[in-house]
């Protein structure tokens, strides 16, 4: 069961289509030893699949998703059951006044008036939330850049409420923040140019692209996103929520099939839901899936009517940011060409942050962006700004000019907003005659390579692809959340954690975003903290133990040897 | 065919005696071996025919690979999108060069700004500007990240508590993009089974949103109370129906205080009354009216005098009188707080860049410091449309005293696109003769009621009355020469 090129590389436990987290994981079940001879069974099947998709990829795909251990599965249900029982006792005694409310109630003259909310809804918020609320939102009164100062709050009401100290904690590591490239600054050639068009145009634009908002600034700026895409013609759009949520339902509707990765962003699934057309979902980056999938859909048609369907459309994302995985494109492009379906492409994480020139997973492949129908991504993150846009065919966009919601109806993109994304942009395509953008892909790929390794080595058990900036720890116990993000700020480190439901119950994790802007230092200071943390929570829950071999050539001793 | 049968034989000959059966065996004994045989076969022919269905099922359709093959080389997609044609009308978008101020350079040609809502004529105001280079040299631009993830910045909170503050409500919660406000707060409260009575003239963002929310959705007629009324009364009677279902199911009504569409202003006190009367909470869309209406500009509640506790929910984008970016929501921290953890455009969006959220604080201080701004406002409102009036061939729609009001064809010529392509024929005269205007612009496809064409005037303070006459004149002069 050698792996073939640029296949997988786990010899052990294997799993379906190289390593990717199927079904049988998300879903909380685990998976020992004894069900390691029905994978055993599999393994044929699965390893000439990868050889088969082997030479799709120029270089080594590594991506892990470690099992759950019984242990920790088990005792993560506990930890829920034991939150619930408490949740309904301290309910009960809300309900007969002997522990006092601290939410906010409906009017008295509504009273009678069809409750706003059902029960259930916030049961989770009030009894689960609540206990470990300090741990979001936290407000930053700085550049959300490598370091940030964050707003100290107390709460003496187990974080009903909360109060400003006054004090700022100075200086926090930012392991939180979507800075991929590090241009979020205050100072710099993208802020000097910002500064100047907000000054000649000021903020707003207080009208929609098709009537008088369509800016000089704005034409450029499309223009220039094309060009960095690598595509005929592009839009930008004031938020990049919106991009998906308002573009999808301009090119789908009744009648069309969408194929939608189960992992995929709300925004992504607001769209479709939005557009009318049948949904089918499909287990994330799961290629066998998509397959059957598309081959049922062309062969049975619409469901009732039998009717063949109008159009299919995949829907992507480059990088899952919660996962950490990266979307198998040269994969999904080989089906999408085979089926005659269409492709769109969310790369609102990986643009910028993936590709020897930071032209985001279709560069990381080195793959055609012509061969994506729908390239769409947003410049909140490694440009730092805001928006998003659509690349791609000039018929494409011409549609979109006319048909998008977001063209008609929502106020276009603010002047200096809009200057900052050119500035950055020409960084990274060198055009401002220094190589800093290069430098900073560079620093990023260094970044994420160094950190998720030496995490690993510590015994965590990470998720996701090992050159995405994305790093997903995994927690899984409900009161490790708190506790992780808690003892993190405590130790000057800021980052984010996520329970249920961004993520399956099971797998509450905290997720580190990497940055240009991280240095050395930096990272070695989170790094060790980490690891105390680590211990002191005992977080280290990795069965394998890893031969660190990644930044080796991939060749065919390089598998990461594991042992159970 | 006949075949003997000796077992038949057997029967009839056992009934006699014991004697003749034991006979009879021995009669089988000594019968031909290819007889026995035969027999056996049809016995089994006759079981097998007993329990046999009658008939065959049709073969099972399974297709075969190959066949499957086939269909998938045989099915074409239709193209991802359809070719446009180079005319559409609103393919080419007019190019504004320079800041879409009251002074505005539409495709090259100097104009005065009768189309940007930029009412309080804030967007190019030196103070919001310095606010904003302020919050751009301590911040930079981005937020780079959610609310909930290291991007609630200390601004936001700020202006949250001002909107609060300036409003008189509890709480408010400001969402990075004006569209998505209402658009995601409608579906956080609004679930599959209530019931949402909206008005038909309602805008698309109130329409995504009731369409996200997947509720059941009554829509009455513009501005007619008796409509409405008349549909919760048939809610009433089928609640009395169903009780059980009916206490469950949340009623809501979805209006704008000053219509987008038509311009025209909801007649909120008798809403109230019936909000009451038939227990739905109300929800109110104030883009337009909200820095408009009222005597210190906090919109339709503040122009009627009733109490803002009594509407449920007030959302207003910022992109309009306060010049910036975004939206916010304001109403009982009951309410409000629901949406931080279910308002999709909240959760799941990067915030508000924080040189944005300065620009609509500085924009709310000068709306305090200068009550006076709206008074203006509706003074140069009034006189335009006073001087509009009676223009042949064209008609005003929406209120005197709103910045924002239609022209519409008097008659139609009967096509949709003759009419919209005599409006952009007025259009561009006008903009020759440097007064720069723009059709509403609809989706004609995804509107659920679609407005019919027209020219939307938009008034500023910054408008001088001098200019207010011209751009009257002009358009009456442009419309009689191209109508007539």
């Amino acid at each position: 069961m050698r792996p073939g090129p640029g296949g997988c590389c786990y010899r052990r436990p294997v799993r379906a289509n190289g390593c990717v987290a199927n079904g049988e994981v998300r879903n909380g079940y685990v998976r020992s030893t004894a069900a390691a001879a029905a994978a055993a069974a599999a393994a044929a099947g699965q390893v000439h699949h990868v050889t088969q998709n082997g030479g799709l990829y120029k270089k080594p795909f590594n991506e892990a998703f470690e099992e759950t251990p019984m242990l920790v599965a088990v005792l993560t249900y506990v930890g829920y059951g034991v939150l619930t029982l408490f949740g309904y006792l301290r309910d009960f005694l809300r309900h007969w006044r002997i522990e006092k409310c601290h939410h906010a109630t409906e009017r008295k003259e509504q009273q009678d008036f069809v409750s706003l909310y059902q029960d259930f809804e916030n049961f989770y918020t009030r009894n689960l939330y609540m206990r470990i609320r300090d741990n979001w939102n936290r407000p930053i009164c700085s550049v959300p850049g490598a370091r940030v100062d964050i707003m100290e709050r107390q709460s003496h009401d187990y974080n009903w409420s909360f109060k400003y100290t006054g004090n700022i904690i100075k200086g926090v590591i930012n392991m939180g923040s979507y800075n991929y490239l590090g241009f979020a600054r205050n100072t710099g050639s993208c802020q000097e140019a910002a500064a100047k068009v907000l000054e000649e145009y000021g903020v707003g634009v207080c009208s929609t692209r098709q009537e008088i908002g369509n800016l000089d600034k704005h034409e450029e700026l499309e223009k220039l996103v094309a060009s960095f895409l690598g595509v005929e013609a592009a839009m930008a759009y004031g938020m990049g929520f919106a991009t998906n949520s308002m573009n999808i339902p301009a090119l789908v509707g009744k009648g069309c099939l969408i194929l939608s990765d189960e992992l995929n962003h709300a925004s992504l699934v607001l769209g479709a839901r939005l557009s009318g057309a049948t949904i089918r979902i499909f287990k994330h980056n799961n290629m066998q899936s998509l397959e059957k999938l598309l081959k049922d859909a062309i062969v049975y048609g619409q469901p009732r009517t039998r009717r063949p369907w109008k159009k299919i459309l995949i829907l992507v994302e480059g990088i899952y940011s919660m996962e950490g995985s990266i979307v198998r494109l040269p994969e999904v492009i080989a089906l999408k060409k085979k089926y005659k379906a269409y492709l769109y492409l969310d790369e609102a994480h990986s643009i910028g942050a993936l590709g020897p020139t930071g032209r985001g997973v279709v560069d990381y492949f080195g793959l055609d962006p012509e061969d994506v129908d729908v390239m769409m991504g947003t410049f909140t993150k490694s440009f730092g700004a805001s928006g998003g846009y659509i690349g791609g065919k000039k018929e494409l966009i011409d549609y979109l000019r006319t048909h998008s919601h977001s063209a008609v109806y929502a106020t276009s993109l603010s002047p200096p907003v809009v200057e900052q994304i050119v500035t950055s942009m020409k960084c990274i395509m060198g055009q401002d005659g220094t190589t800093l953008g290069k430098e900073c892909i560079q620093q990023l790929a260094e970044n994420t390579r160094y950190f998720r390794r030496r995490l690993k080595e510590m015994g965590f058990i990470i998720y996701g692809n090992e050159d995405s900036p994305v790093v997903p720890l995994m927690l899984y116990m409900p009161a490790k959340i708190g506790a992780f993000g808690r003892e993190m700020l405590k130790r000057n480190i800021g980052v984010v954690v996520v329970g249920f439901p961004a993520t399956p119950i099971i797998e509450s994790r905290a997720r580190f975003c990497l940055s240009a802007a991280h240095t050395k230092e930096i990272l070695d200071t989170a790094l060790k903290e980490i690891d105390e943390v680590g211990d002191l929570l005992q977080l280290k829950y990795s069965r394998h133990r890893l031969v660190p071999l990644l930044d080796r050539p991939f060749d065919e001793t390089t598998y990461e040897e594991t042992e159970d | 065919m006949y075949l003997p049968c000796p077992v038949v034989q057997n029967i009839k000959v056992s009934c006699t005696s014991w004697k003749c059966a034991l006979e009879d065996v021995a009669w089988i004994i000594s019968a031909p071996a290819y007889h026995l045989i035969l027999e056996g076969i049809l016995i089994l022919w006759i079981i097998r025919l007993l329990f046999s269905k009658t008939y065959k099922l049709q073969e099972r359709s399974d297709l075969t690979v190959k066949e499957k093959e086939e269909l998938i080389e045989e099915w074409q997609p239709e193209p991802l999108v359809p070719p446009v044609s180079g005319d559409h009308p609103a393919l080419n978008y007019n190019v504004v060069s320079g800041p879409p101020s009251h002074n505005i350079v539409v495709n090259g040609k100097k104009c005065v700004n009768f189309a940007s809502f930029n009412f309080l004529g804030l967007l190019d105001d030196p103070r919001v500007k310095a606010a904003a280079l302020v919050s751009l040299r301590k911040y930079g631009v981005g937020t780079c990240g959610p609310r909930g993830f290291y991007g609630t910045f200390d601004v936001h909170l700020d202006l949250e508590d001002r909107l609060a503050k300036f409003m008189q409500t509890e709480e408010a919660i400001i969402y990075s993009y004006g569209f998505a406000t209402i658009a995601s707060a409608i579906p956080a409260y609004s679930k599959r089974g209530d019931i949402v009575f909206v008005d038909r003239a309602a805008c698309f963002a109130i329409q995504k949103g009731l369409q996200a929310s997947r509720s059941d959705i009554q829509l009455f007629k513009h501005n007619d109370m008796a409509d409405l009324e008349r549909l919760l009364k048939e809610q009433e009677i089928e609640d009395q129906k169903n009780p059980r279902k009916a206490r469950v199911t949340r009623r809501f009504i979805v209006v704008e205080g000053l219509y987008m569409n038509t311009g025209t202003i909801c007649p909120l006190p008798e809403l109230v009354k019936l909000k009451y009367k038939y227990k739905a909470r109300i929800f109110l869309e104030e883009s337009l009216s909200f820095g408009v209406l009222g005597e210190h500009g906090r919109g339709v509640t503040e122009h009627f005098g009733i109490s803002i506790d009594d509407i449920d929910l007030i959302s207003a984008n910022m992109e309009n009188s306060l010049a910036s970016i975004g939206g916010f929501c304001c109403g009982r921290s009951f309410v409000i707080d629901h949406q931080r953890l279910s308002g999709q455009g909240y959760c799941f969006s990067a915030s508000l860049p924080p040189l944005l959220a300065a620009a609509a604080i500085e924009a709310l201080n000068i709306m305090e410091e200068n009550p006076g701004i709206f008074s203006v406002l509706r003074e140069k409102c009034k006189r335009i449309h006073k001087a509009l009036q009676g223009i042949s061939g064209l008609k005003v729609v929406g209120e005197s005293f709103s910045p924002a009001f239609h022209l519409q064809l008097q008659e139609s010529t009967g096509s949709r696109e003759d009419d919209v392509k005599l409006l952009q024929e007025i259009v561009n005269h006008c903009m020759d003769r440097s007064i720069a205007l723009t059709q509403a612009r609809y989706l004609e496809k995804e509107e659920k009621c679609l407005p019919p064409p027209s020219i939307r005037v938009v008034v500023t303070v910054e408008q001088t009355d001098e200019e207010l006459e011209r751009a009257a004149r002009t358009i009456k002069e442009v419309a009689q020469a191209v109508l007539l």
